[in-house]
């Protein structure tokens, strides 16, 4: 069997020197993640600013109790994370698991809690196309809201679930003595794109849930 | 559109010379420069090329003077370019106030125009020498440009929305028009001509064809036929704006803010009524999308335009 | 070292494993640099076949050769596969691949498996692309606008933008692996101020890459939304805005150029520098201005929007900016002028490349001048005009810089120097084709001749009659070095490590290079580009 220590790749001259690469890789990466998810907030903005009230109307049939219990999810999650990549540095490999899959099953409660959302909202014909039905707003502008609304948190979804995969992956690692402290940046690295993945989520939920919301709806 | 061997499209508006005038700077600059860059290029290599004796060359150390000089002169050359491309930009957006007035509907693959008059024409347009013409556009399906080049004009056509244009043809004869925004199957087909006529054959031609009254009368009759003039009536007290001598005028919204009343808030107006509310009265106006064509939203427009310009408006309460 | 007997091949990267699979499963970053070559070789002829049957198309003015759907075809295939498969990647994939680890005396590339991938990812995106050109290929032009692309096209837009959106990770994995290795793999010694040019231009193109492509994956992907649940985002009868899509799709595309053409004005460098031993003159001005185009790239996407329908004082922003923009390309022409200078040039092939690029880079950007000239633009936008100008820049510029880069790392690449008489004609007939093949679409242009037009009034014939028959000249052109160079691998002279007498690290291993480039990692401790100077007077 061969042996668990971790590799060191011939371009890089020590561990420190390979840790310090693979998060600059990842820092250049979410750069250009930044610039995707520009593009379509870009275009979410631009759409509102021409529709302003149907976009508020639209906006109030969103699910803001499931909306936050998600962002209250999200957040602990990026804790649980933030928690492993702390016992990965330190060797510990047992709670590293145990944090990994803590956040690994917030993740997927948020994918559930999510998919809820959309089911509440296939039911209640808010889905752009022939179904849709909305009272007291222009159809055209809210079902351009609803585009939005399902692009982005489908495209960030997208994006979870490959996290919760990659998260996997990285146990599953851990599991067969491959993650050591010279070479955890493998979860350092996982836990940027999960931050990553949070703090969209913390730009999308008020964007689409709390702008114009008015009391007493939800 | 003769055939000899030219570099230059004719000059038939009274700003094509204009735009000439910054071609050939360009040019000059250009020409010069190229010519200095290859002349360069032609004695470094006729006096530096390898050789016995000269099997390197000489570490020349560079000299900032000359830096500064490449940057600085180019910098002055181009902010020349800049100004004067931008002042001959903005008039091209403004079209003088004595323009006649031309609706074009553009669609896959054919250019739908139509006079305030009432002559409709299909990819061709007649027009009178020496007035200034101003188009408002529209597609009905994907973007296109309506091009002549002849008069150095172009604007994008796109759906939705209008967009304009003017020109004033300074040279009798018939000019290309080309689709300059690639549109489909056909858009090399989509092309047709301008025709320059002096002013009393130009009357002619537009009294002698199938007498269609004019967009205005038409746009009267719809008025009429699909209820707007319900509600859109001269009484003090009517729920709708009164529309006599709104055209060009400034509107109060509701909300704050306010919009000039020209041919792209009047046809909003009638697709989108709750975009923009006049101040001082409720959103009640329905919405007439898919019950009027472009043509007709166009006769709508010029019969909104008919009864006349200038008034504020926007009650408040 | 190995000893070496009179029939043993030291070991090399091409020596080390003659199996396929060895290939295929690399992580060397110089067995990825050749597996890029093939495949952009294979995407270049495809795309030049398109372009050969337009040209025929247009020697008459009517549209008799192909329907005007298949010629409208052709040219969005041709702009695809240039683009996007070919000039994209070229240098860097290639060049970038095979020399950046060599320049910076590393090993490999930061992540050597990620590269791999991406050359994976790139045919992925290659593949989506051809099987849309067999089932019948895609008509929207390379730019895709909306509403025609989502709402009216019905040719295979979702495969032909998939490919393009695959394509994007490829390029944004590339880049990020170049940005890495650059910042973390330079040897000891090596500092910013002591790279070679080529290693600047590769980091500034690779920030744009990063930073930019996203823009298009979003807008394709927008565009592929729309299509498939038939929502309207670029639509205006559902409240959306085609204009939209076009900021989204000219935020990245207009960057796209600079990822173009940075590397080779990058390659310009290393070429001059070595053909004319000489140091480039204002190194700084030369590293610094790549930084500056990349940056200023950014901020002229509007450019491409002056009839749009878009704000007028955009457009001035936008115009305002674009002539900056070329400043810092007329100090790399300048400065390439400074390089010639008491040079001692050698007109070898790699040098007459070198030549042929400073002087149609010139021509092809100062016509972005009259571009960038508002007035102006609105009478050339959408004619040829802007067809001959990035023509100017991407085949007289980028294509020319590709193939000096070829012939110049050659023998490093394969150990094998090519038969410099026929390197020379070719390079002779490319530039003669080409001009003829341009040129006249300058004039043209002004003269009024719209762009992706198939048939066309008869007035322009001559000038396509010319530009086609040009077009025939530069395929030959072309095609020579496609057959003299395979014929070196064979019977071509050995390469020693040095055949130039260039200065930069990637000379001081055996060509071709061993797999872990070097024994040891080099300590530099002088400036790239230490010639000999001649004494002065000379």
């Amino acid at each position: 069997m061969r042996s668990s220590a971790p590799a060191l790749a011939e371009q890089f001259d020590s561990f420190e020197h390979q840790r310090e690469s693979s998060v600059l890789g990842m820092w250049v990466f979410l750069g250009a993640e930044m610039i995707f998810f520009g593009g379509a907030i870009l275009g979410f903005v631009e759409f509102r600013h021409a529709y302003v009230a149907d976009f508020n109307a639209a906006s109030n049939h969103t699910k803001i109790v499931l909306g936050t219990v998600n962002t209250a999810v999200l957040l602990t999650s990026s804790l649980f994370m933030a928690l492993a990549v702390h016992a990965a540095q330190e060797g510990k490999n047992r709670r590293l698991l145990g944090f990994l899959a803590a956040t690994m099953l917030l993740g997927t409660a948020f994918l559930a809690v999510k998919f809820a959302e959309y089911y509440l909202e296939v039911v209640e014909g808010l889905v752009p196309g022939p179904r849709f039905r909305m009272d007291g707003a222009d159809s055209r502008h809210a079902q351009l809201f609803f585009v939005c609304y399902f692009t982005m948190t489908g495209v960030h979804a997208l994006h979870l679930i490959i996290g919760i995969a990659l998260l996997g992956f990285l146990g599953l690692r851990t599991l067969g003595g491959k993650v050591t402290p010279q070479n955890h940046n493998v979860v350092e690295v996982g836990g940027l794109y999960w931050h990553f993945v949070d703090i969209v989520w913390i730009f999308l939920f008020p964007l689409l849930y709390l702008l114009g919301r008015h009391a007493g709806h939800g | 559109m003769d055939g000899g061997f030219r570099f230059f499209p004719e000059q038939a508006s009274t700003t094509a010379a204009s735009i000439d005038d910054i071609v050939f700077y360009l040019l000059a600059v250009t020409t010069v420069m190229t010519g200095l860059v290859f002349f360069l290029v032609l004695v470094f290599c006729a006096k530096y090329r390898r050789r016995p004796g000269r099997e390197t060359g000489v570490q020349v150390k560079p000299n900032p003077w000359l830096e500064a000089t490449w940057i600085g002169v180019p910098i002055v050359l181009v902010l020349i370019m800049f100004f004067w491309g931008a002042s001959a930009y903005f008039p091209i957006y403004r079209a003088p106030s004595n323009s006649l007035d031309v609706y074009v509907v553009a669609r896959q693959w054919m250019w739908k125009l139509q006079h305030a008059e009432g002559a409709p024409e299909i990819n061709e347009l007649h027009v009178p020498l020496g007035r200034p013409i101003r188009l408002t556009m529209t597609s009905q399906d994907v973007i296109h440009s309506f091009y002549v080049p002849a008069f150095r004009v172009k604007q994008d056509v796109l759906p939705g929305r209008y967009t304009t244009i003017w020109f004033e043809p300074k040279k009798l004869g018939e000019f290309h028009l080309f689709c300059a925004e690639y549109c489909g199957s056909k858009h090399s087909g989509m092309v047709g001509k301008i025709v320059v006529l002096p002013p009393a054959e130009y009357e002619r031609w537009l009294s002698g064809g199938i007498s269609q009254g004019s967009l205005a009368s038409g746009g009267h009759r719809l008025f009429l036929s699909l209820g707007c003039a319900n509600c859109h009536t001269e009484a003090a007290d009517a729920r709708c704006p009164n529309l006599v001598r709104l055209y060009g005028s400034a509107v109060r919204l509701q909300g704050g803010g306010e919009v000039t009343a020209d041919e792209s808030y009047i046809r909003e107006s009638i697709l989108d009524p709750t975009a923009k509310v006049v101040s001082g009265y409720q959103p009640i106006m329905p919405s007439f999308r898919g019950r009027v064509s472009e043509e007709e939203l166009i006769q709508l427009v010029a019969y909104v335009k008919s009864l006349g310009p200038t008034r504020e408006t926007g009650r408040d309460k | 070292m190995t000893a070496l007997t009179a029939d043993r091949v030291p070991e090399n990267y091409i020596n080390a494993d003659y199996r396929f699979r060895s290939w295929l499963f690399s992580t060397d970053h110089k067995r990825i640099a050749i597996l890029y070559l093939i495949s952009l070789t294979f995407y270049f002829f495809v795309g030049g076949f398109f372009a050969l049957l337009m040209r025929l198309e247009l020697v008459t003015p009517q549209g008799d050769l192909v329907q005007p759907e298949t010629y409208n075809k052709l040219f969005t295939m041709h702009g695809i596969m240039m683009l996007f498969f070919f000039l994209v990647p070229s240098i860097p994939a290639v060049f970038g691949n095979f020399l950046l680890p060599l320049m910076l005396g590393a090993k490999d590339v930061a992540f050597p498996k990620l590269n791999l991938a991406s050359w994976y990812i790139f045919n992925l995106g290659g593949l989506l692309t051809l099987v849309s050109i067999v089932l019948g290929g895609v008509d929207t032009g390379w730019t895709f606008y909306p509403p025609y692309s989502s709402l009216s096209s019905t040719s295979y837009v979702l495969l032909a933008a998939g490919g393009i959106f695959v394509m994007g990770f490829s390029s944004i994995l590339t880049g990020l692996n170049f940005i890495v290795t650059t910042h973390k793999l330079r040897a000891p010694g090596l500092t910013w101020r002591r790279l070679p040019l080529f290693v600047w231009s590769l980091y500034a193109t690779s920030i744009i890459q990063v930073l930019a492509t996203p823009a298009v994956t979003i807008g394709l992907g927008l565009i592929g939304i729309e299509r498939i649940w038939k929502v309207g985002f670029f639509n205006p009868a559902m409240g959306g805005d085609p204009i939209l899509f076009q900021h989204l799709f000219w935020f990245y595309s207009h960057p796209a150029v600079y990822v173009m053409i940075l590397p080779g004005m990058g390659v310009e460098s290393e070429l001059l520098t070595t053909h004319a031993r000489r140091r480039p003159y204002g190194y700084a001005f030369i590293a610094g201005s790549s930084l500056a185009i990349a940056v200023l790239g950014f901020l002229v996407w509007g450019h491409h929007m002056f009839v749009s329908g878009q704000s007028v004082y955009a457009s001035m922003v936008f115009s305002f900016l674009s002539f900056f923009v070329a400043i810092p390309s007329g100090v790399k022409v300048f400065s390439w002028l400074g390089t010639l200078y008491k040079g001692a040039i050698a007109f070898t092939t790699p040098m007459l490349y070198g030549l042929g690029f400073i002087g149609l880079f010139t021509i092809g950007g100062l016509t972005g001048l009259f571009l960038a000239t508002l007035a102006v633009d609105v009478h050339v936008h959408d004619t040829y005009f802007v067809v001959a100008h990035f023509h100017y820049i991407m085949v007289g510029g980028m294509v020319m810089a590709y193939l000096g880069a070829m012939h110049h790392w050659w023998p490093k690449m394969t150990g094998r120097l090519y038969p410099e008489g026929w390197g020379r004609l070719s390079a002779l007939i490319v530039f003669v084709g080409f001009n003829l093949t341009f040129f006249p679409q300058y004039v043209m242009g002004y003269l009024g001749m719209t762009r992706r037009y198939h048939a066309y009034a008869p007035e322009f014939q001559v000038y396509h009659v010319l530009s086609s028959a040009g077009a025939s000249i530069l395929g030959v052109g072309y095609l020579l070095p496609l057959f003299y160079l395979i014929w070196s691998l064979k019977y071509g002279p050995k390469a020693g490590g040095d055949p130039w007498g260039g200065t930069t690290l990637e000379w001081k291993t055996p060509s071709p290079p061993p797999t872990h480039n070097f024994e040891e990692p080099p300590v530099v401790t002088e400036d790239p580009y230490s010639f000999p100077s001649l004494e002065e007077g000379r």
